[in-house]
């Protein structure tokens, strides 16, 4: 009778073997999909010579040489001249000038990298502003062919958008848009929207109608409720959505390419043209790579509380 | 405070007429339910009061005032949802505030009055919790809050008891009726079941399928129904409608039902010579062996101290209800006997109300 308790098991909870092959495959998947990431890290702290050894070195003198290479352009002087200069200042002149070279003035990483922040956090901003107010519009009132627009908005997403890059090339071309923050703002958002109002509409939905009708019989307008009522509900599915967004603008690499080459240009665009001397700078590559990670990692880690639920897509409501 | 005056009030939701052209007075200060089956346009007429829904064609006068066409920010008056619609990012007190935030009243003005209010509702306790942690009755008492602390024109509360169970739907019932009696305001109150409707309301509207088919005080309508959809809607169990064959004529004092003559209060018009409906109380009909008017016993339901008994009569089925103390047994015969002055003679083709002396009393001031 006791050994009959003793060895009765939940129908529906895993098994402790279960459980650990379970965990056993997952870390496993995790950590291989992380060495790339690893790799980039320790490239960006290699020096050159190191970053190209083959085999590859796990264990090496760490090294700031490529970040000092990421944000500087050198000349290469004279020896006689190098002693000439008098003590180095910083850690990078003295690394610089252990390779008989000199930091002529700043590398374009700093300002391309702003671009990039300006346009992806920019276009982000604007495509859930109007997805929010698409999706509440959608969600809240009776639009003539709703069903019909809102295919048309997914519709927009069942190509690459870089199918359309040549129109878009030509156009930018003309409307003088080429090589814009603005323009690459216009196109992100454009492409975000449509996945933007799909998301949030799911979510409105789910925020029930009462809360704005109290609040407007409370005694606000409908744009009030909107404000008041309806948005902090639905921070959840905006962080979501933003994240979302954000990710594809600040990884998008193809459009970058095509139509910014200098003022406006964006860090992926940029970060595989740092050229050392006698071909890639790995190191640099690896150190503005592991920089550009950081701004997305910070913004995910900010809006994590609300990620949690939001990616559920409201599942776990009440 | 106000009166509500409803006229010729119509909704057509595309083909379909919600409400249909309907006209009543709520009375300063009434309690006035909304009764009816789900879709019989009730919840449509009061989210038109609110103005949350805007009518077809038809007038509004709240206070004498024509809002029917006016926002629901504009129309000062409260409303009560059937899932409380509490705001879930705000705590108790900003809940109840929150309509007063939006008329700019002076923060301390604002706080004293919410703290009133909970006092009134005896939620002050939980004026800094946080409204998704509360229990249904709590829940529902900081809507009221949100409701009564802005002082308005008129209350509107859609079945605000449907969530709750039984027992505390009760307690809320006498609570809100407590609440009615001190402040006085004029509430229009939806529900779809009789027994908060006939225990709270000064007033009953019954509806139904976008029509008012009875308005009158909860013991006019127990008592004498205008309709055969009244009769059957409200009572439990409802009331017995047994077809009879009978013409009947203005002064008509018996209607003879298979071979028995039953006594009936005396004819005030001429029945149409169609089909008539025997109205009949399950509590207005006796066990009397001596009675021509016979049926043989079906079943029982034990109510405690009554119980209700089907008896299969020739014209179907009849419920009676006698004390639980009765014997009775299935497959029994008995005879059946009413009492006169309280049964109702409906028209079967249009399901209204026959005139008779029960109407008379209506006239002179109730029984």
């Amino acid at each position: 009778m006791s050994q009959a308790l003793t060895t009765a098991h939940s129908v529906v909870a895993p098994t402790p073997l279960a459980r650990r092959i379970a965990a056993t495959i997952v870390i496993l998947y995790a950590l291989v999909s992380m060495i790339p990431l690893a790799w980039i890290l320790m490239t960006g702290f290699k020096t050159p010579p190191d970053s190209i050894a083959y085999p590859p070195k796990l264990v090496f003198q760490p090294s700031l040489e490529g970040y000092c290479n990421l944000f500087t352009t050198r000349t290469r002087q004279t020896a006689d001249y190098i002693q000439s200069l008098g003590p180095p200042q910083t850690i990078c002149d003295e690394i610089t000038r252990k390779r008989d070279m000199v930091i002529a003035g700043p590398s374009n990483y700093a300002p391309r990298f702003w671009n990039s922040l300006i346009i992806a956090f920019g276009s982000t901003f604007f495509a859930v502003s109007l997805g929010v107010l698409s999706a509440y519009a959608f969600s809240r009132f009776r639009i003539p062919l709703a069903d019909d627009l809102l295919f048309f908005i997914l519709s927009t997403r069942m190509m690459p958008p870089i199918a359309v890059a040549i129109p878009i090339y030509l156009m930018y071309r003309k409307l003088g848009l080429s090589d814009t923050a603005l323009g690459m703002i216009l196109l992100y958002t454009a492409v975000n929207v449509s996945l933007a109002v799909w998301l949030l509409k799911g979510f409105i939905d789910e925020i029930p109608r009462e809360y704005e009708e109290a609040a407007m019989i409370d005694g606000y307008t409908r744009l009030h409720a909107f404000f008041k009522v309806v948005l902090p509900q639905a921070a959840t599915g905006i962080a979501a959505t933003a994240i979302f967004c954000l990710i594809f603008a600040w990884n998008e690499y193809a459009f970058a390419v095509l139509l910014t080459s200098g003022e406006a240009q964006t860090a992926p665009p940029f970060i595989p043209t740092i050229i050392g001397e006698g071909g890639m700078d790995w190191p640099a590559v690896g150190a503005g790579t592991t920089l550009f990670l950081i701004p997305l990692l910070v913004f995910t880690v900010l809006l994590r509380k609300h990620l949690l639920r939001g990616i559920t897509f409201g599942a776990v409501r009440k | 405070m106000a009166e509500i005056r409803v006229e010729n009030l119509r909704k057509a939701f595309g083909d379909f007429i919600a409400v249909k052209d309907q006209s009543f007075t709520i009375p300063d200060g009434s309690f006035f339910c909304l009764l009816g089956p789900s879709g019989c346009g009730k919840t449509t007429t009061l989210r038109m009061i609110a103005g949350l829904e805007l009518p077809t064609s038809g007038r509004i006068l709240l206070g004498g005032e024509d809002v029917a066409f006016k926002r629901a920010s504009e129309r000062d008056i409260a409303f009560v949802f059937q899932l409380f619609a509490l705001y879930p990012h705000m705590n108790v007190r900003r809940n109840i505030g929150f309509p007063l935030v939006c008329q700019n009243v002076p923060w301390a003005e604002i706080k004293t009055r919410v703290e009133e209010t909970a006092k009134l509702l005896r939620i002050d306790h939980l004026l800094d919790k946080s409204v998704s942690g509360l229990a249904g009755g709590d829940r529902q008492r900081v809507a009221l809050g949100r409701a009564i602390v802005r002082r308005p024109l008129a209350f509107l509360m859609d079945e605000p008891l449907g969530t709750l169970d039984t027992e505390f739907r009760d307690l809320m019932c006498e609570e809100l009726r407590h609440l009615h009696d001190r402040i006085k305001a004029t509430t229009v109150y939806v529900t779809h079941d009789q027994l908060e409707a006939m225990s709270m309301a000064d007033h009953i509207a019954i509806m139904n399928s976008g029509r008012v088919e009875q308005l009158g005080t909860p013991q006019e309508i127990y008592d004498r129904p205008a309709t055969m959809f009244v009769a059957d809607f409200v009572g439990s169990p409802s009331m017995n409608l047994i077809p009879v064959g009978d013409r009947l004529a203005k002064g008509a004092k018996t209607l003879a039902v298979s071979g028995a003559s039953i006594a009936i209060p005396e004819m005030r018009e001429d029945a149409p010579a169609e089909e008539i409906v025997l109205g009949a109380r399950p509590e207005h009909i006796r066990f009397d062996d001596a009675s021509a008017y016979r049926g043989e016993v079906f079943g029982t339901e034990y109510l405690g101290t009554m119980q209700i008994v089907t008896v299969k009569v020739p014209q179907g089925r009849v419920k009676v209800k006698v004390p639980a103390s009765l014997h009775v047994k299935s497959g029994e015969q008995v005879g059946l006997t009413f009492l006169g002055d309280r049964l109702s003679l409906f028209d079967k083709g249009s399901g209204r109300v026959i005139r008779s002396a029960l109407h008379d009393a209506q006239a002179s001031g109730g029984m």
